[in-house]
């Protein structure tokens, strides 16, 4: 994974609560059985069905930090979610809320998901609607987020902050318990069911 | 203090424990499909790493399968790639699969139970978020994402914080005509898609200890749209009667010891939980949804709301579009809303007993001639069931289609979807916009309700119908 320090860049507003992973990326592109090339099918229906869709303006091209409403990325637990938004170029998502399983598919996949409150995100909105180039910076080392003259501390637990910020594999960590997790298994109860 | 039935299958898994550290959660069953488990073996084979228990692992096809003339290669190049990668990954990995075609062939969710497979006090996982239906039986059960799924398949265990515990009470008898289904879509319409966020739910009262183990699976399983991860239902004498003699349940001495452990498995009387919700059972009636998140439901008598009427100004703006999307006006009656499609099956309702249901109010009844019903069993052994029970010729007799076990048009990742603009009433778990096929319009109901509807050609109940002709010669015909 690659490393996470800080990030500035320009915000695309996605003024929806309740953004499902079925409309980050829709059904019909999770038949591909690679990691990458996902950017096609981010917000598909969404980006086809209404010209005036906040992806299709062009004033928000090349926006990296994506701004949206509350409980963001509920519903199935496709990290084809993630991906697409990567590889369209997200680094970033601002909500007050996310859907747990997508909050880790992205903490995993090294997109930044910060949680901050309606009042910020409301005001960011605002901001990028007056000025669509206002930059915004996400510091990760800080866990701070700053735009204009504000500064606004987000939470993030120490674990994932490290992991993140020196880009570590999971597996790599967890192969280190290996003995561990070789004595755990010799004490399971034998009645557990194997699938053999 | 005591300790809640999460927490107890939580510590007896904890590998590792370090201060500041999530915990290392040992995986007892790991569950396999063909959609978010291409890149995880892809990981593998560039790591050059093994599975480190494929004796615990399990793989079937479902998403992708085509419900009919599942004899033929799938159509679909992609699709047929991506399930014949899952094929080639599991021989080299040495993954049990039951693929298309196999007698265990279905729904993951639903072949993990039937075999026997999900027990209690079990840490079950999937890449698949409705893997919280084996909570059912008393198992910590979550879906993951495909990174996790490749973690998962590296190392049996799972990096994870511990999550806060909710119960859900529901004390009382539901009434006639009320299931499983209408208690979870009124218990999600309470506390919302994001009530349950960070937490494990814990159903419990004595409306939940009544329930059959296929009722009990229908509310675990939608415990994610609530946006909890997990629910759970503590086992009692009902799990034991479900799990015995299953083909992978343990047998003789195994079996009592099993049994003897299973019955700690309950929340102690002096624990807490972080929230409680309670329900009365008595209360509840049908309960169908209006919009596109399965929190926008409403009872059957009622009416589609008017967005100003409710609580915060995100709901509003929320349900506008929804209803924008679903084209309702406010104040129209549910029961008159018409579909044109009815959908049974998926994880959520594709049991036997589901199918037993609906056969129920078919019988001796037409599906209206404006409206299509698919009926896809959740797994070819109910399928097996079902025709052994003659449940297929009450269902094809009726006029609807009897199709293969697949997910189907629970999201449409196989030939089986709704036109743009079409309107279904579904026994699925989630009325997302495009769900069931791109601009597609979703009502989530009961197998009750789903029968019910077919035959009336708008939303409707079992108790809406006028009287079944008498099951006799007609029947017979077809
Ligand atoms: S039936 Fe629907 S919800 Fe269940 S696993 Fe299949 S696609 Fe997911």
């Amino acid at each position: 994974m690659e490393k996470f320090t800080t990030h500035t860049g320009r915000v695309l507003p996605l003024c929806r609560s309740n953004v499902d992973t079925d409309q980050i990326i829709p059904a019909a592109y999770l038949k591909r059985i690679s990691r990458t090339g996902f950017g096609d099918g981010l917000f598909a229906a969404w980006r086809a069905a209404d010209p005036d869709f906040v992806l299709n303006r062009p004033a928000h091209s090349g926006a990296t930090i994506l701004v949206a409403g509350t409980d963001f990325g509920t519903g199935s637990s496709r990290e084809h979610a993630v991906w697409a938004l990567q590889d369209y170029g997200f680094r970033v998502v601002i909500s007050p809320r996310f859907a747990d399983i997508f909050r880790g598919n992205s903490l995993k996949s090294g997109l930044l998901t910060v949680i901050a409150s309606q009042r910020v995100v409301d005001d960011l909105w605002a901001r990028v609607e007056a000025d669509p180039t206002v930059p915004v910076t996400v510091d990760l080392e800080r866990r701070q987020l700053r735009y204009a003259d504000v500064a606004v501390a987000f939470e993030l637990d120490d674990y994932t902050h490290w992991r993140l910020m020196e880009g570590l594999d999971d597996v790599d960590l967890t192969l280190r318990h290996s003995a561990s997790i070789a004595d755990f298994e010799t004490a399971r109860p034998t009645w557990l069911p194997t699938t053999a | 203090m005591g300790k809640t039935l999460a927490e107890k299958v939580w510590q007896a898994h904890v590998v590792r424990e370090a201060a500041g550290e999530p915990d290392l959660l040992y995986i007892d069953l790991h569950l396999v499909h063909e959609v978010t488990s291409p890149q995880a073996f892809d990981g593998l084979r560039v790591a050059n790493r093994p599975v480190r228990r494929p004796d615990l692992t399990l793989a079937t096809e479902d998403h992708n399968v085509p419900t009919e003339r599942i004899d033929l290669p799938i159509a679909d190049p992609i699709s047929r790639l991506q399930v014949e990668t899952l094929r080639k990954n599991c021989a080299e990995f040495g993954v049990p699969l039951y693929p298309m075609g196999d007698v265990e062939q279905g729904i993951v969710h639903v072949v993990g139970p039937q075999l026997g497979l999900t027990q209690p006090g079990m840490t079950v996982v999937c890449g698949d978020s409705h893997t919280s239906t084996h909570g059912a039986f008393g198992a910590l059960a979550f879906g993951i994402g495909t990174s996790e799924v490749e973690h998962v398949l590296a190392t049996q265990t799972l990096p994870l914080h511990r999550p806060r515990t909710m119960a859900v009470t529901v004390e009382g008898e539901l009434p006639a005509g009320v299931t499983a289904k209408d208690l979870i879509l009124a218990i999600i319409a309470r506390i919302g898609t994001g009530g349950g966020q960070g937490y494990v739910i814990e159903y419990r009262g004595s409306a939940i200890r009544a329930l059959s183990m296929e009722a009990r699976m229908t509310i675990c399983n939608m415990s994610i749209e609530a946006g909890a991860r997990a629910g759970m239902i503590a086992p009692d004498d009902t799990t034991l009667g479900y799990l015995a003699g299953r083909p992978h349940a343990p047998t003789g001495a195994e079996w009592d010891a099993a049994v003897a452990y299973w019955r700690t498995l309950r929340t102690d009387d002096d624990a807490t939980f972080d929230v409680d919700v309670e329900l009365p059972a008595a209360t509840l009636t049908p309960f169908v949804t209006w919009g596109t998140n399965p929190g926008q439901g409403a009872p059957l008598g009622g009416a589609v709301p008017d967005p100003t009427s409710l609580g915060t100004p995100g709901e509003q703006v929320a349900a506008e579009q929804a209803l924008a999307y679903m084209d309702l006006t406010p104040g129209t009656p549910l029961r008159d809303v018409r579909v044109d499609t009815v959908f049974l099956g998926s994880c959520t309702n594709g049991r036997i007993e589901d199918l037993r249901a609906a056969a129920d109010v078919l019988r001796g009844r037409r599906v209206a001639g404006s409206v299509r019903m698919l009926v896809v069993p959740g797994s070819m052994r109910v399928k097996e069931q079902a025709e052994q029970e003659g449940l297929d010729r009450v269902f094809v007799a009726a006029g609807a289609e009897w199709r293969s076990a697949g997910c189907s048009m629970c999201l449409g990742m196989n030939p089986d979807q709704l036109a743009p603009g079409e309107r279904s009433a579904s026994t699925s778990n989630r009325n997302f916009e495009g769900r069931q096929g791109a601009g597609g319009r979703t009502h989530l109901v009961s197998p009750l309700v789903a029968a019910a509807t077919a035959v009336a050609g708008r939303l409707a109940s079992p108790a809406d119908l006028t009287a079944p002709v008498t099951v006799g010669p007609t029947e017979q015909e077809s």
